[in-house]
């Protein structure tokens, strides 16, 4: 751990560039062939991280739509805007596609993005995983708006609780496309986890030992543990129910010994550390922005790591807090209270951690800190309430009301919605090449900041009032219309808040201030290279001297004896990073894309005859034979040439 | 974070209640609200709930202030030590232990508090959930002094009511804010859920388990009466259905009698046996109409029975179509079952 | 990915105009049905076919609606899940009375010898369509979901848990 000390002064030295030569051959093996069907057969990490983020943007837009109807609707009482019909689908809609089209898969395509730029690679370590990751991804959510729009859009919710989400009491196909959805994205979750995590412990730039790796890193590698474990949960939990829906199976049936609480407990074994899933890259962003805004190392090093996995490990021992109410022992539900509050201890240490590392020390109030700065402000609001929750009878209280509302909210958009847009101003010059506007970011963070407020903090005091969640109207008698009222009018202000966020964006792709390569004078790898990085991403594979690259007195050396006319990879060894051997990475291909397809044959079929799984399973035999069939290039292992 | 400013929206609450006029004029302000118990559980929550908070507000106040300064002091020396840094931040630490250790132990006490068992002069009324109203019975025994009815369930102020929860079709949740927190109601399973009302009054409660299309619309009415009161109450619902006294309630009664009505609803002293519907026998003595949806007037209860699908789109009552003075009989037999 | 966002885009603006499950149907008319022939068997000139359709046919809300009431109305009480027992079984391809959707109907509301009760005036049509509509369904081989209730005691030796 070093010590925090003034920002350097000097930029890093260019490295010696290389050879136009060289660079024409390395463009020649690492570029993706030009036209539609190259398009499609893409397998940069960086083209499909930009894919990511875009599609989830774009889903998070039409959740912001759903949620705009919904406080349309609960404007004033008794309000005819929705019929209980339509509004039990949009905010179903709306959880669904926040939780499993937005979040994860934001963080995610950032992570896609950034993980091999910080750990100084050219791509991740599967490839054409990723590109299937992403593709199976975003058919699953063409698949779940394209039953929207044949008004069989998600109606019992997004944690669809059995029986009423079995097949007696939601018939037609609405669940049965929500289930077949899920089972999409934990596909991709996974897909980008296994990647990630071999990505971060083999494809390290020599002497990034893991002592070495960036908090974003770290975040995104402890994020795809999560995800192996907490993603085979809720793909029982789906699987099951579809089960039940499509082939008359009892796993939820009590009527036949199956068991509707079985479903509860295995849908939050994933949904609780959904939550962290979601909320852990958001905290490898913020202490991203807060070192590069402060012009020093972020203090505490090793404690937010082990604030992370700690973090990690305890997410999959709160399940139950959900469950509260359903009856379960005093003795059993004890541990869960304890279990719940004692996250608070890891996320306190963090806090404290990141305060610490702006004491005094003079930060630029720009954009990506002001968003960080409402985090704060916000996520501890959300973290409070959330040790409130896990006090049982306080809980039994408010669960399932507008406070419980109020409060995931406070966590999620707080706590992974503002560093998320804080990041993706940090990160927009090297996305883009440009800056975003300051000024019209400034607005945006007010805007957010006051709108989320206004909206979300008078849904506590609703919650007390009795107001339950997910009612499509309410009685003006109830005493909840000036709340509502009130909470209708922030959203508004949040929406503007958002839409200038857009504006910003596209208008700054075309107009923004060039950034050069690192604007923000950070300290990590993916600021070494051009903005937006070549399909190479590094000229040269760096060696990275200590915890801070960038900030290094001397100019970073780098390897040599990379071959450029393939796309080779270097391979280390996953602790102390010393290289191991040379990898060859496949590059473009369109299989992906046509295996992604044969799945999603099997998903859709299924909905309306079990042969479907037979069609899929031979379409994929087919596809994943021409996935590997060889192509006459070598790939696999290649010793590290003695220099 | 700041107190919830509750006396501007307790007026607007209170310009709004007309129609609920009934409910409102048994005198309590919040008859849906955690904050105005009138039960000993409720009022254990509510003190555990103002103890967290102004726990929270205080840690709020000086974490955020810590980050204020943070932000805007300059360095100093002393702040650079990195070795007081990590005193600081252990410190903190353990104060954050601390608190939540004092949290867990006043969390379990109140869970033991208001978890104590019931004793013997306990109050059983079993209730069931349906899409979407509520079941109510009072099992009578040994004598058969069962009393069966819906949406509404009268307690005795100061004896403690087990209520044994189940549910005929997808999970829902009992929700009394005034008197506990809830509990779900799941097909298969048998919850309990104890309370004692302290003060009497009229209160509202509210499904809280998403269970479909009318989950909004899925009220009861909970009645905490003195003991004396309560037991004149439950002897007048152990009487069977009043007779017609009039020829236009015997007109309604046939009329009910020979229509779809009886297949789904009960009136004790009648054929009318159905058991998918709430109990009419007394229905004009409840407070509401269709589980917490209207209040109980003639007006509503007409056009509840003629087009109950646009007050409550999606229930499970056809509607009827009759010729109007059918109609008008009929409600006059319902009103009359006191 | 434009395409992708415009196609979702589409979607919600269509989902919002599309016209929800009606909640308030009115009853689709029924012909004359206690005027339907039951078999192909008939006294006198052979009539034309009458061709009335169910509306309700092959529609899942309207299918569980029926399944719901079948149940209610205590339907299973003879027939059972569909397999009969006191009534005749409702699966097979052996109509007394005719298999047709309006002869179903015209059952329900006539009543027939040997124990079917006429069912006239005490359920209103449209839920009498709704069941056809579940009787249809019997047929075409659907799995057909049994009801949540009290866990069957072959299942469980207690009769369901206690818990507080």
């Amino acid at each position: 751990m070093s010590t925090p000390r003034e920002r350097p002064r000097k930029e890093p030295e260019e490295t010696a560039l290389p050879a136009d030569g060289e660079r024409a051959e390395l463009r020649k093996s690492w570029g993706t062939p030009a036209g539609l069907l190259g398009w499609l057969m893409s397998t940069d990490h960086k083209v499909i991280g930009k894919r990511y983020v875009v599609t989830a943007l774009t889903f998070f837009a039409l959740g912001g739509l759903e949620a705009a109807a919904m406080r349309l609707q609960l404007a004033r009482p008794e309000n005819r805007f929705l019929n209980p019909d339509l509004y039990n689908q949009i905010f179903s809609m709306h959880g669904t596609t926040m939780m499993f089209l937005f979040a994860v898969p934001v963080m995610e395509g950032l992570g896609v993005y950034f993980v091999p730029l910080l750990v100084g690679t050219r791509n991740v370590a599967f490839p054409k995983l990723n590109a299937f990751g992403y593709w199976i991804y975003l058919l699953g959510g063409l698949f779940l708006y394209t039953g929207f729009a044949f008004n069989r859009g998600a109606d019992a919710g997004w944690f669809a609780y059995v029986p009423l989400s079995g097949p007696e009491y939601s018939p037609s196909h609405r669940v049965d496309i929500w289930a077949n959805m899920i089972t999409f994205t934990e596909v991709s979750a996974l897909a980008v986890a296994i990647e990630l995590i071999v990505t971060t412990f083999k494809q390290k730039a020599p002497g990034m030992s893991i002592n070495r790796m960036p908090m974003f890193v770290w975040a995104m590698l402890v994020n795809s543990f999560m995800v192996l474990f907490a993603m085979p949960a809720v793909m029982m939990a789906s699987g099951y129910l579809a089960l039940d829906r499509l082939i008359g199976t009892h796993f939820f049936n009590p009527a036949e010994g199956g068991d509707p609480l079985l479903y509860q407990h295995l849908f939050w074994f994933f949904g609780h550390p959904e939550v962290y899933i979601i909320f852990i890259p958001a905290l490898g962003m913020v202490s991203m922005i807060i070192s590069a805004a402060t012009g020093r190392p972020i203090f505490g090093k090793p404690a937010l790591v082990l604030s992370l996995v700690s973090t990690a490990f305890l997410g999959f021992g709160l399940w139950v807090h959900h469950m509260f109410a359903t009856g379960l022992p005093q003795l059993g539900e004890a541990f869960f209270t304890v279990a719940s509050m004692m996250i608070a201890i890891p996320t306190g240490t963090q806090i404290f951690c990141w305060i610490r590392s702006v004491w005094g020390s003079r930060p630029r109030f720009h954009t990506p800190f002001l968003f960080v700065i409402g985090f704060f402000l916000i996520f501890l609001v959300g973290g409070f309430t959330g040790v409130m929750l896990a006090a049982i009878p306080f809980n039994l209280q408010v669960h399932d009301t507008f406070f419980v509302v109020a409060h995931f909210h406070y966590v999620l958009i707080g706590g992974a919605v503002f560093p998320l847009f804080g990041a993706l101003t940090y990160w927009f010059p090297k996305l883009t090449g440009r800056m975003m506007s300051e000024k019209l970011g400034r607005w945006t963070v007010a805007l957010m900041f006051i709108g989320f407020n206004v909206t979300f903090f008078p849904m506590h005091w609703l919650g007390f009032k009795g107001m339950p969640r997910r009612v499509y109207t309410y009685l003006p008698e109830a005493g909840w219309s000036t709340a509502n009222l009130i909470a209708s009018l922030g959203a508004a202000v949040l929406a503007v808040g958002v839409l200038l966020f857009v504006i910003n964006a596209l208008r700054s792709m075309r107009a923004g201030e060039p950034a050069g390569d690192n604007p923000w004078a950070a300290s990590t790898l993916e600021w070494a290279t051009s903005s937006p990085p070549p399909p190479w991403n590094f000229d040269r594979i760096l060696v990275v001297p200590g915890q801070n690259p960038l900030w290094h007195e001397k100019e970073l050396s780098h390897v040599t004896g990379l071959r450029s006319d393939r796309r080779e990879v270097l391979v280390t060894r996953p602790l102390d990073a010393e290289p191991d051997h040379r990898a060859v990475l496949p590059g473009p291909s369109i299989w992906p894309l046509f295996v992604a397809l044969s799945i999603t044959v099997g998903l859709v079929g299924t909905l309306w005859t079990p042969w479907a799984v037979v069609l899929s399973g031979l379409l994929f035999l087919v596809t994943m034979t021409a996935w590997y069939w060889p192509k006459g290039e070598p790939t696999g292992k290649h010793p590290v040439t003695e220099p | 974070m700041k107190v919830p400013a509750r006396a501007p929206f307790a007026r607007a609450s209170a310009r709004g209640a007309t129609a609920l006029a009934l409910i409102a004029a048994a005198g309590c302000r919040g008859i849906q609200s955690a904050l105005d118990p009138a039960g000993r559980e409720a009022s254990r929550i509510a003190g555990l709930w103002w103890f967290l908070f102004w726990t929270c507000t205080a840690v709020f106040v000086v974490v955020t202030a810590a980050l204020l300064v943070a932000l805007f002091r300059r360095r100093t020396a002393q702040s650079a030590d990195p070795k007081r840094g990590r005193a600081l931040i252990v410190g903190a630490v353990g104060a954050t232990a601390a608190i939540l250790l004092l949290f867990l132990i006043v969390s379990v006490s109140a869970g033991r508090a208001v978890a104590e068992p019931a004793g013997p002069n306990v109050l059983r009324v079993q209730v069931t959930g349906h899409q979407w109203w509520w079941e109510i019975h009072y099992p009578g025994t040994p004598d058969n002094r069962d009393v069966v009815t819906a949406n509404e369930i009268h307690v005795p102020v100061g004896r403690p009511v087990l209520l044994e929860l189940t549910s005929a079709d997808v999970i829902h949740s009992f929700w009394a804010p005034n008197f506990h927190g809830k509990k779900d109601l799941i097909p298969g399973l048998k919850n309990t859920h104890l309370f004692r009302a302290e003060r009497p009054g009229v209160f509202r409660g509210q499904c809280a388990e998403f269970c479909g299309l009318e989950h909004a619309k899925m009220a009861f009415t909970i009645v905490a009466d003195p003991p004396e009161k309560f037991d004149r109450w439950y002897e007048s619902q152990l009487l069977p259905a009043a007779e017609p006294a009039t020829p236009s309630e015997t007109h309604g009664r046939d009329v009910f009698l020979s229509s779809p009505c009886m297949f789904c609803h009960s009136i004790k002293g009648t054929p009318a046996f159905g058991m998918e519907a709430p109990d009419l026998t007394h229905v004009a003595s409840r407070h509401t109409l269709a589980a917490g949806t209207v209040p109980n007037n003639r007006g509503n209860l007409a056009g509840w029975i003629a087009d109950p699908q646009s007050m409550k789109p999606g229930n499970h009552m056809p509607p009827m179509a009759m010729p109007g003075d059918d109609l008008l009989a009929l409600t006059d037999y319902l009103e009359s079952l006191k | 990915m434009f395409l992708a966002a415009a196609l979702a885009a589409a979607s919600l603006l269509t989902a919002c105009r599309k016209n929800p499950r009606r909640l308030t149907e009115a009853a689709p008319s029924s012909g004359r049905p206690d005027a339907v022939q039951q078999g192909s068997l008939q006294p006198g000139p052979k009539l034309a076919a009458m061709n009335v359709t169910n509306p309700y046919e092959g529609n899942p809300f309207q299918i569980s609606e029926g399944q719901r009431l079948f149940n209610w109305y205590n339907c299973s009480g003879c027939h059972f899940r569909g397999g009969g027992g006191i009534g005749p079984p409702l699966m097979d391809d052996f109509w007394i009375y005719g298999g047709e959707p309006q002869n179903i109907y015209a059952t329900i509301v006539e009543g027939r010898p040997n124990g079917m009760p006429s069912f006239r005036r005490k359920i209103p049509s449209s839920q009498i369509w709704q069941i056809v509509a579940y009787v249809q369904s019997m047929k075409a081989d659907k799995p057909i979901a049994s009801p949540p209730g009290p866990r069957e005691d072959h299942m469980q030796s207690s009769e369901g848990k206690e818990s507080k």
